[in-house]
Order: structure tokens, then sequence, then C-alpha cells
């Protein structure tokens, strides 16, 4: 049987660009960790239970919990630098 | 992963386990690969305290450590390289396919996930040439870019590579045109929303007759070849353009939806309605070609006729059927619409839109009480956009309108073999001209 050629259908995707990530903290310990809500499906209790378990657990971490100011879907600076103005860290969800 | 990399906060995402694929994926072609990820069970929503607590407390299904140890090391410790720099590279995609057999080329498309899994036409660049004959636009000629989804990045395509898809699809070259139109928009008719929409496009004016698309008995059905491959077109170049539709990875519809094999593409039926065409509402001449875009496809309601006595009511029923966060889009039969203007005088459009915005209402708290809402709206509301935030001000007994008015359309179709008449939940988009892709 003989071969024939064909187009490839997929498009052109974008070149990748290094992000690099922020450095990470030695201790937790007398800093504060934001509780970031997206707003999506509960997320908010989600976020609750683990502010709980720190309260718990380890106590010398202080948390905050905030919701984004917008859908999830949009980007929210004003957020973003309430976070690095006055936190240390921050632990966002929950994608589902 | 903006707040890591352009705040430079270290951060720790929590996500469920069914998107353990996509999330990763998403970091890596951000050029994040080690962006920090830690997993709950699959759902968080609609469980107790006393569950979610159960999850914190609990392993990450993915890894089976501990999910708060891996929060604290996802925040604390030291980056490798790749962490602390990300990681670049580039991304190409061949013209062409390596040469093959027919029988090994298909299976190839389909093991690649290029297809809806229906038998394609394979795109030899014969047939791709012949398409391509059909418009005056370069083949090398940027249509457009897509993403499934706002998380992921933006893919580029040009006119053959719409071609190419149209090929695949059956369209005639004829066709191509409006399946051109249909891609410029950027709309993908392979969003990969966990809602599980499909799309639907209207198409207007004298490319109807040219193309002998079907508007009448069966327009909506697979009944019509126009209708049925310049909407699967519009499919197959959504998943391939985007950079996928694939299930778990670029597709995360729950339960899938067949309208998306073809994207409910139809022609107005113009000769019959009582009412100007969609395209004219939208800014058309008549005489112009013009299709129209919706997507989030995903609600149906439907009824025959309209009664003279609780005809009212009827509607108002099958509008509190719909979820207010997907307005409604009135698909006609000509019988239908000819009676909306005898039992309620709507002798525009406009005036039965309007109707349907008044009278689609709802209590303030079971509005703001539906799940959707609370995602994408309420929100919006807290921080003062309106109308929301005038609907949230509302008691809860208060009735309140489900839907905005702009988003709120009503397109003519059908045979006049009865007066059924369905509603369908979908979010209109654009209109754009097929003149322009001549």
């Amino acid at each position: 049987m003989g071969t024939i050629t064909v187009l490839n259908p997929m498009g052109y995707p974008p070149k990748v660009n290094a992000k690099p990530m922020a450095p990470r903290l030695e201790t937790l310990n007398g800093k504060t960790v934001y509780l970031v809500d997206c707003r999506f499906d509960d997320s908010d209790l989600l976020l609750k239970q683990m502010q709980g378990w720190f309260e718990e657990n380890m106590p010398g971490v202080r948390t905050r919990f905030i919701q984004i100011r917008n859908v999830y879907t949009r980007d929210d600076p004003e957020t973003w630098e309430e976070v690095k103005e006055n936190g240390d860290a921050a632990i966002i969800g929950v994608g589902h | 992963m903006t707040i890591d990399h352009k705040y430079q906060v270290p951060t720790i995402a929590v996500h469920t386990d069914i998107f353990e694929r996509v999330t990763k994926s998403v970091a890596r072609v951000n050029g994040m690969p080690k962006m920090r990820q830690v997993y709950v069970p699959q759902p968080v929503m609609g469980k107790s305290a006393a569950e979610l607590r159960a999850y914190v407390d609990g392993n990450d299904p993915i890894t089976g450590r501990p999910v708060m140890q891996e929060i604290f090391e996802g925040l604390t410790g030291s980056l490798d390289p790749e962490g602390a720099a990300g990681v670049s590279f580039d991304r190409s995609t061949p013209r062409l396919v390596e040469p093959d057999t027919e029988e090994h080329l298909h299976q190839l498309f389909l093991e690649r996930n290029w297809t809806d899994k229906l038998p394609i036409i394979l795109p030899t660049e014969a047939r791709v040439e012949a398409m391509l004959r059909h418009t005056s636009h370069r083949p090398d000629e940027v249509v457009g870019h897509m993403r499934p989804t706002g998380f992921r990045e933006y893919w580029e395509y040009t006119v053959e590579k719409v071609a190419v898809n149209a090929v695949m699809a059956g369209c005639r070259p004829e066709y191509f045109p409006v399946v051109l139109t249909l891609a410029s928009m950027g709309a993908s008719a392979r969003g990969s929303t966990t809602s599980s929409a499909a799309a639907m496009a209207v198409v207007n004016g004298p490319i109807r007759k040219e193309l002998n698309m079907n508007s009448g008995i069966g327009a909506m059905g697979p009944y019509n070849l126009a209708n049925a491959t310049i909407g699967r077109a519009w499919g197959l170049l959504s998943q391939n353009l985007q950079g996928g539709s694939e299930p778990g990875l670029t597709y995360l519809g729950s339960q899938g939806n067949n309208y998306a094999y073809t994207s409910i593409t139809f022609a107005e039926n113009e000769e019959r309605s009582p009412w100007e065409p969609f395209h004219v509402q939208h800014g058309f001449q008549p005489s112009d070609s013009a299709v129209s875009a919706f997507t989030g496809c995903r609600s149906t309601a439907f009824t025959l006729g309209l009664r003279e006595r609780y005809w009212r009511r009827h509607v108002q029923n099958l509008l509190r059927g719909m979820d207010p966060h997907n307005a409604p889009v009135f698909v006609l039969d000509p019988i239908t619409a000819r009676q909306f203007v005898d039992r309620g005088g709507f002798d525009a459009k406009e005036k039965l839109i309007d109707w349907v915005y008044e009278n689609a209402t709802m209590p303030a708290g079971e509005y703001w009480d539906y799940q959707l809402i609370q995602n994408y709206v309420y929100p919006r509301a807290t921080f003062g956009e309106e109308p929301y935030a005038s609907k949230l001000k509302a008691r809860d007994d208060a009735l309140i309108p489900m839907f905005n008015r702009e988003q709120i359309h009503v397109v003519v179709v059908g045979g006049e073999t009865n007066g059924y008449w369905r509603i369908m939940g979908a979010g209109y988009q654009k209109t754009a001209s097929v003149d322009d892709w001549r």
C-alpha cells in the first residue's frame, strides 16, 4: 500500500519563558502566612480548616485568611500587593 | 504562579487530586515546573467541616505524604536550580506529518487526539490547497489565537492550519470562509470547563443559500452537509489550534457534551421569521453574510407552542429551570415566533427580550445560593460591580432578575412541522463578517 503526505493539524504554541520562583523561608515560625481563598466551590471552608490546623499545631505561625477581590479568572494585583507587603508566604486554594 | 514569580512571595497552591495532570502541565508550560502544589481529595464542595479537617489532617492522595507536611516543605527550605531559575524551551509544530499509509495515518490522528473520534478526511496537500482557493487570504496569514481556558497559554494559527482542520471535518471548499470566520473570533468550541460546555453557531445572510445550509426541517440535526461539517470544523480546529482537548489535561468537562460533535450549527430562518435577522440586530446589513458564535451551551428546555391562558407562566417555568449563570437564547420555530407576536404583541425581538428580562425572576436568597452565582457573580457584587451590587442589597424573598438583559437572545429556526421551541443556555460571544474572509 502506498504512502501519502498529510498536514499537521496542530496550531503553534508560544515559547515557554522561565519564571524563577521566590526563595523559600528558613522557617515558618514567627512568620505570617496568608491563606488566600480563590472563591471557588467552598474553597474558603477548606482553608479555614487549614488555619485551624496552624493554630493548634504551629501556634508560632501567624495566619491571615483573605479572599481574592474578584472571580478567580481575573488577576488580582491588589491582593498580591497586600500579601507581599504584610506577609511572608501564601497558601492559595482551592483549584478544583 | 503570579504571586510566587512576579511578587516573589513563597507560595504553595492547593488543588484537588483529579486536577493533578492539568495543574502540573500548566506549571510546566508557564516556565515554572517546580511550582509547589499539594493535593487533597476531590470534592471539596459540599463537604462538612469535619470532612474537610480530615483532608487537612490526612495525606496528599497523589504522594501519600501528610498534606500539612507538604505545605510546610513547600514554603521552606531551598530550591533546586530548576525551581530557582525556572525553565525556558521552544516548542514547534511541523507543517507535515511523516508520510505513511492512509490506514496508519488514520490511526496516528486517533492516537494523538487530533480527531473527535469519528472518521476524518485526511488533510492531504491537494485537499488543503482546494480549501485555500476559496479565500483571498494568504495561507501563512495569522487568523487568531485560542486557548481552552483562561489558565492556559494562547496558541496561534494561520489560514492554512484552519484549512487543514476544515478538510478533516469533511467541509466542501466553498464552506471555508464560514469556518475561517469562526476561527477568527478566537472563541473555543472545546472549552475545558468542568461544566461540559459546547458551542453554537448561527449563520445569517446570503451565504446560507450559497452553501445550501438548512434553516428549516431538521436544521439543528444531522441532515445537512454544510450545517454538520462547518460546526464540526469549528470543534476540530478549536481542539487542535488551541493545543489540544484531552480529558484530564486540556479538557475537564465532568460529563462531556454531545452537542460538541457539531457545535449546534445552523442557518437562521430569516424568510419565515417575523423579525429582523440576528446579524442585523448586531450591526450588519441584511445583504451581509455573517456568523454568530455562542459558547457555554449546556442546558436545554423545551415545550410546544404558547397556550392562550397560561403561556406567560409556562415560559416563566422554563426560565426558572435554567441555571441563572447561563442566560437564555430562545430558539424558536417560525410558528412559535409568530405566536409570541400574536400572544404577547412582541413585534420586535427586543420586545420579547424585554419581557423575558422582566419575567425571569427568582427570590434573591435562592439566586445568591446557586453555586455558579457564588463562584462567578457574588465576588463581583461584593466589590460593587453593577447590576450585581444592587441585586445583593435585595431581601432574600424579593424577586430579582435572573439574567442581564444584554445576555438574552432570540433566533428563529425550524421547518414549521409544529410549534416546538426550546431555550438554550448559551453565552453570546460575537457576530463576525463572513464576507471579510472570502
